[in-house]
């Protein structure tokens, strides 16, 4: 008996390790940004602050450029993901549901761009925005971003298409309507799950870029993770504030991600995994 | 692969036509898919395209601060390539790379593997507390995960410090862990696999779930044990997801900058420097650009093999199929 009970709870055990690995980092950001200094550098660490208190969100927001860094970063973010859409609708249109010559090329070529290895390329994109005198400004980054996340949104909004039955379309187009008309009328409506989930993997790309924005925009219309890293070593061991820092910059992506998570993990795995 | 007939255009009533539509509708539908594409075709040429070919051409300049201020161009030939394929650091640092990537690629894999196999065996809630720590693991943005983990390891009042003094390990109350290549290796590793895994364990539990049931049942009656099921049961249904999740991860931990550069530049003594940090320093923070797109070409060339060796594999799948 106390054999098979053993035998059936180890999995638990594991998976409650597992959840204490996962979460901690988490939790360890939040709770040491709600806590006394006191308590942050205390020899034994302070595992649930009962005195909280906000004063480091008060100083993060309050230091150098917060808000207007929070302005240019969603500013960056969404506009990079509404071109995206816009440009991959269109797209993934085309190869989910026409044939034509050279659709297999694209398909490989859209792949590739998957992995670009934008790290590697910070170089020559500083030099195409410094000749044409566009360092330090929002629009660079806004359309590079948007070429990060575009491949990625075509190959997931293409197989949200290909997975709208082809007879609505046909039988709107019975119905009188052009095949614009169809498209608008009947299959866009039910790409709303696709475009949210193709969105959410786009926001987080666009709100972590970290390479591009370091080497371009060294003076100005910088981004929160540029904000974030300067951040730490500009206020130095105030850790309660960094965290702080920390939190608000990855609350938005985590709130959108706990909501959206569960359509974006299908439109994830039928993106990235089904060839 | 997705349906890709055209849609015939109906006739008033409703059955397909085999007569000739007009010229214009024709020549419309036969130029729509290009038109379509026309955005993002210019997009990755002007975007993408273009910073490629840029990177290539400044990799075989003579590029420093002087060059750049002036806006001279001063042709090198291979000279970019040759110092690089001709200096130590530079192979130091593609093994320290390819090592980086391994140990990352296999502790995200088995780890990720395990993970998934775990929540397919969990009950409903087990699974759903499991699964609400590894969503927020996943959705931590990387500039915040790596700070916090800065956080976690700092050397005087880390959490982690103070956890392995009460292990035992007094020596490791004050202990630097950014002082050591081996000891800040160690902490980017956890850091990425811990932010890796998650999605390997989803995708793998989704996996799972698509296998039927009896070809458990079947292959426990015939005395299989968990190891056996997985080798001959699970892994061969799964094998294309293995595939594609080992290549990606793969290339995503080959390319991450953000990880190695923000949690401690490279350092110390620039011994934590992988190929895209290498090439960031020697081209921007050394102001070497033309060095600097050498080694992205010479990385870009070690990862388009990678690509094309996965590609060959994906292809040859298709045309069993």
């Amino acid at each position: 008996m106390r054999r098979s009970i053993i035998g059936r709870s180890w999995p638990n055990a594991i998976a409650v390790v597992l959840f204490v690995f996962f979460i901690f980092p988490v939790y360890w950001m939040v709770s040491t940004a709600f806590k006394q200094n006191t308590d942050i550098v205390s020899k034994t660490p302070v595992f649930v602050p009962l005195n909280g208190t906000l004063e480091h969100f008060d100083r993060a927001v309050h230091a150098d450029g917060f808000w207007t860094m929070v302005g240019n970063s969603f500013v960056v973010t969404v506009g990079a993901v509404l071109a995206s859409l816009v440009i991959a609708t269109l797209a993934s249109f085309a190869v989910a549901r026409m044939k034509f010559r050279g659709r297999k090329t694209f398909v490989l070529v859209i792949m590739a761009a998957q992995m670009a290895p934008w790290e590697v390329m910070t170089i020559s994109v500083y030099l195409i925005a410094r000749d044409n005198d566009m360092l330090n400004s929002l629009l660079p980054l806004t359309i590079f971003y948007m070429m990060m996340v575009l491949p990625f949104t075509i190959w997931t909004l293409r197989g949200f298409i290909a997975a709208v039955p082809k007879e609505l379309e046909e039988s709107a187009m019975v119905d009188g309507c052009t095949r614009v008309q169809a498209f608008v009328k009947v299959v866009f409506p039910l790409l709303a799950p696709g475009l949210m989930s193709t969105s959410l993997f786009g926001f987080i790309t666009a709100w972590n870029e970290y390479p591009l924005v370091l080497i371009l925009n060294k003076q100005g219309g910088q981004t929160l993770p540029l904000w974030l890293t300067g951040f730490r070593s500009a206020f130095g061991d105030d850790w309660g504030a960094t965290m702080a820092a920390s939190s608000l910059f990855a609350v938005p992506v985590l709130i959108l991600f706990v909501f959206l998570q569960r359509k974006a993990v299908g439109g994830m795995t039928a993106g990235a995994v089904k060839g | 692969m997705a349906a890709t007939e055209q849609i015939a255009p109906p006739t008033a009533g409703g059955t397909p036509t085999n007569g000739r539509p007009t010229a214009g509708p024709r020549l419309l539908t036969r130029i729509a898919p290009y038109l379509l594409l026309l955005p993002a075709i210019l997009a990755t040429l002007f975007l993408l395209g273009y910073p490629l070919l840029k990177t290539v051409l400044v990799s075989f300049q003579n590029l420093n601060s002087r060059q750049l201020v002036q806006h001279l161009t001063e042709w090198n030939g291979f000279e970019n390539y040759t110092e690089q394929l001709s200096n130590g650091e530079f192979w130091h640092t593609t093994g320290r790379s390819v090592a980086f990537t391994v140990v990352n690629v296999v502790l995200i894999m088995v780890g990720g593997t395990l993970v998934g196999l775990l929540l397919n065996r969990l009950g409903k809630w087990m699974r759903l507390f499991l699964s609400a720590s590894l969503i927020l693991a996943w959705a931590m943005p990387i500039v915040a995960s790596t700070t916090v983990y800065t956080w976690l390891f700092d050397q005087k009042y880390g959490v982690v410090n103070w956890l392995l003094d009460k292990l035992g390990f007094h020596g490791m109350l004050d202990y630097n862990w950014f002082s050591d290549q081996y000891s800040t290796f160690f902490v980017i590793i956890l850091l990425i696999v811990w932010g890796s895994i998650p999605f390997v364990a989803f995708n793998m539990y989704a996996g799972l779930t698509t296998i039927p049931t009896e070809l458990y049942e079947a292959a426990r009656m015939d005395g299989a044990g968990s190891l056996k099921i997985f080798s001959s049961v699970i892994f061969p249904s799964l094998k294309p997801f293995f595939l594609a999740t080992t290549f990606l991860e793969v290339i995503w931990v080959f390319k991450a900058f953000t990880q190695v550069f923000a949690m401690n530049m490279g350092g110390p003594q620039r011994l934590t420097e992988t190929l895209p940090v290498y090439a960031f320093i020697e081209g921007v923070s050394n102001n070497h650009y033309g060095t600097g797109s050498a080694i992205a070409v010479l990385t870009i060339l070690m990862l388009g093999a990678l690509m094309a060796y996965y590609f060959r594999i994906i292809l040859k799948q298709e045309d069993e199929l």
